[in-house]
């Protein structure tokens, strides 16, 4: 299972694309189950790339937990959540599923 | 220290206009990510994981109060209160917004500061020893050099689109305080027998997947000739340094496949072209730059000895971080104060903003103004009389940065690994945290000496673990992060490159094997006063990985 991931370019905010758009969590982001629904999201990631919405798009695997995805590899779920050494800030600092612009 | 004059701050004003509406451009959509991505890196601009982040160089790591406040600005206006020192003495803010850099930058040129040259494959921040200008064993201050270097250097034609990055490092003592041999080339500012005063030359020196010592090709070279003998270097590198991989395309690998003896005399030929050519330093400029970094007027305070005496009685925790963290002065009255970045349980190298503005603050009133970043990550008031040494201590209490630990096991160079770096395969700050919680016993860490520990989260080695007494290297395996284990490197005079001591070990087992490693150390050191490197190099790597791995069947 993967989702689409990359970082906004206005801020540089990490970012996963979910339900039409570019959430700042991970967890309700579009999950592609197969080759075509990765497929379906590449181009969506090289389109919005090229659109100048985001940067560094990449496919990463992740697992379903309790409905929400979750990455597999630590550096994707530090990115998901702010740097372990501070949970004050990053995302983990605001649990609260937000809808990027 | 050193000023802008007119040319400079037209030069800084030109580049952020420059970069700013390149900025403009790529948020309106005007040039790619791939046509930005260079541009963005010359002015200091990565993308790491979480965010953008911002690298501005510290000149030779020297700062005063107004520059570090307004990095406590930066920090507070545009990051999120805080920012992390490095081992290039500068700073990074790990949050900008890529929109909010203009108005970054145009702070920074407000106060002679800029992040230009602070990544590309140009010529780096050149570094030096931290202690420069106050050190009572230094023959000269080598920072008018890295000045002279840091303006030939900046946006050289010639030399910006190098084989791959280029650092210069600059030191004026016999002890090496700057790591001059881990560098591209390594200067070592002394007398001749004369009086006069030139380089020591090392070239081929670095880090990352291919540590290497760095070679002296030159035992003097005149000062004057400084600028055409590096011009001279780094034209054979550029000629000949491989394009083809970047992993090969150091100099420290020109160096080693071509050999010390020829590539010194493809540079002494160079050289020959170049010497009495328009790169000879005029005397009178060395001696205006020179100006520029004129010792302030330290005016005698001989009240200082019967003072420290008094507050030494009166104060443990004081008297502990006299013997730790405050170094000796060419002006007895005077001392170099270390504020330590590295409290324990801290994440080594970060400073908040309200403790930026304090050290500023401190640094006005009690250091003439003075300040340096330490390429191990902590901050230097290098001119405080020894009378004001216990407001200086009290003052640090209060914000936090009295921890006495400096050249001690805690007082840790870490990169910021897998926290925030995108290159990094594993963590190495709470790797950091966890040794220092460990050893967080101050009287345990003064039994144990001098120790450096440095800690990368990635092969690069930005946390210099290939030259820590003990370094620690993180990496990924089968998914998890592994710490693998190097003993005997150093940095300084005698620098060497450690070696692995045997299987690495989970992030559960590493501050275990460090404390075993320790242990072993103060069980077979002669007397207390040989030091983990010393004892290490006399006895070598075999009781330690006795220590480590005895009762195991295999190898993993």
């Amino acid at each position: 299972m993967k989702v689409l991931t990359a970082n906004r370019l206005s801020d540089g905010i990490a970012v996963w694309y979910a339900d039409g758009g570019w959430a700042e969590t991970v967890g309700h982001a579009d999950i592609a189950h197969d080759k075509a629904a990765e497929d379906r999201l590449e181009a969506i990631g090289a389109a919005a790339g090229a659109n100048n919405e985001v940067v560094d798009v990449n496919l990463i695997d992740v697992t379903v937990v309790d409905g929400l995805a979750e990455p597999v590899r630590l550096r994707e779920k530090i990115r998901a959540a702010g740097p372990t050494i501070r949970t004050d800030i990053g995302k983990q600092a605001n649990p609260q599923p937000a809808r990027a612009a | 220290m050193y000023r802008y004059d007119e040319f400079d701050q037209d030069f800084v004003k030109a580049r952020v206009a420059e970069f700013s509406d390149q900025v403009q451009r790529r948020l309106a959509g005007e040039i790619t990510e791939d046509q930005f991505r260079p541009l963005r890196l010359m002015n200091g601009v990565y993308l790491q994981l979480h965010a953008y982040m911002l690298r501005i160089a510290v000149p030779y790591g020297t700062l005063n109060s107004r520059q570090l406040r307004m990095l406590g600005h930066i920090a507070r206006k545009y990051d999120k209160g805080y920012g992390h020192f490095t081992t290039r003495q500068n700073i990074q803010f790990n949050w900008p917004a890529l929109s909010d850099i203009p108005a970054i930058l145009a702070d920074l040129a407000s106060v002679e500061m800029h992040a230009i040259q602070t990544s590309g494959n140009c010529i780096r921040n050149v570094t030096a020893d931290h202690f420069a200008g106050a050190a009572a064993d230094e023959v000269a201050d080598p920072r008018p050099y890295a000045e002279i270097l840091r303006q030939w250097s900046s946006v050289h034609p010639e030399f910006s689109y190098l084989p791959r990055k280029f650092k210069i490092a600059v030191t004026g003592a016999e002890r090496d305080r700057a790591a001059i041999q881990t560098h591209d080339i390594g200067l070592h500012l002394k007398k001749n027998a004369a009086g006069e005063l030139g380089f020591a030359v090392y070239v081929g020196g670095g880090q990352g997947r291919t540590p290497m010592v760095a070679k002296k090709i030159r035992d003097f070279l005149p000062e004057a000739d400084l600028l055409s003998y590096c011009t001279a270097i780094l034209r054979v590198y550029n000629l000949y340094g491989r394009r083809d991989n970047k992993f090969k395309a150091r100099i420290k690998i020109l160096v080693h496949e071509t050999g010390v003896e020829e590539i010194t005399r493809q540079v002494e030929a160079e050289w020959q072209e170049l010497k009495d050519a328009e790169l000879k330093l005029p005397e009178a400029d060395i001696q205006a730059i020179n100006a520029y970094f004129a010792p302030p007027a330290l005016r005698d305070r001989p009240e200082g000895d019967a003072a420290v005496k008094q507050a030494r009685l009166d104060s443990k925790s004081f008297s502990e971080w006299l013997d730790q963290n405050v170094e000796t002065h060419r002006h007895p009255d005077y001392a170099a104060v270390t504020i330590s970045l590295k409290g324990i349980g801290e994440v080594p190298g970060d400073a908040s903003d309200s403790q930026m503005e304090a050290v500023a603050d401190i640094a006005e009133k009690y250091a003439f103004d003075e300040l340096r970043v330490s390429h191990e990550q902590n901050l230097i008031l290098p001119h405080v009389a020894r009378a004001d040494l216990k407001t200086v201590y009290d003052a640090l209490v209060e914000i936090g940065l009295a921890t006495a630990n400096s050249n001690l096991i805690s007082d840790i160079i870490s990169c910021p690994g897998l926290d925030y770096c995108a290159l990094a395969t594993a963590r190495s700050i709470p790797v950091a945290q966890e040794i220092s919680r460990r050893f967080a016993s101050l009287e345990r860490q003064r039994e144990i000496g001098e120790l450096k520990l440095k800690i990368s989260g990635c092969i690069n080695a930005c946390g210099h673990h290939h030259v820590g007494h003990i370094g620690i290297l993180g990496v990924e395996k089968k998914g998890t992060e592994l710490y693998q284990v190097t003993l005997g490197g150093s940095a300084d005079e005698n620098t060497s490159v450690g070696e692995i001591i045997g299987r690495g070990f989970s992030s559960e087992e590493i501050t275990d094997a460090i404390e075993q490693i320790v242990d072993t150390y103060l069980g077979l050191r002669l007397n207390p006063d040989e030091r983990f490197i010393d004892a290490y190099r006399r006895v070598g790597p075999a009781p330690f990985k006795e220590a480590l791995y005895a009762g195991e069947t295999k190898a993993a």
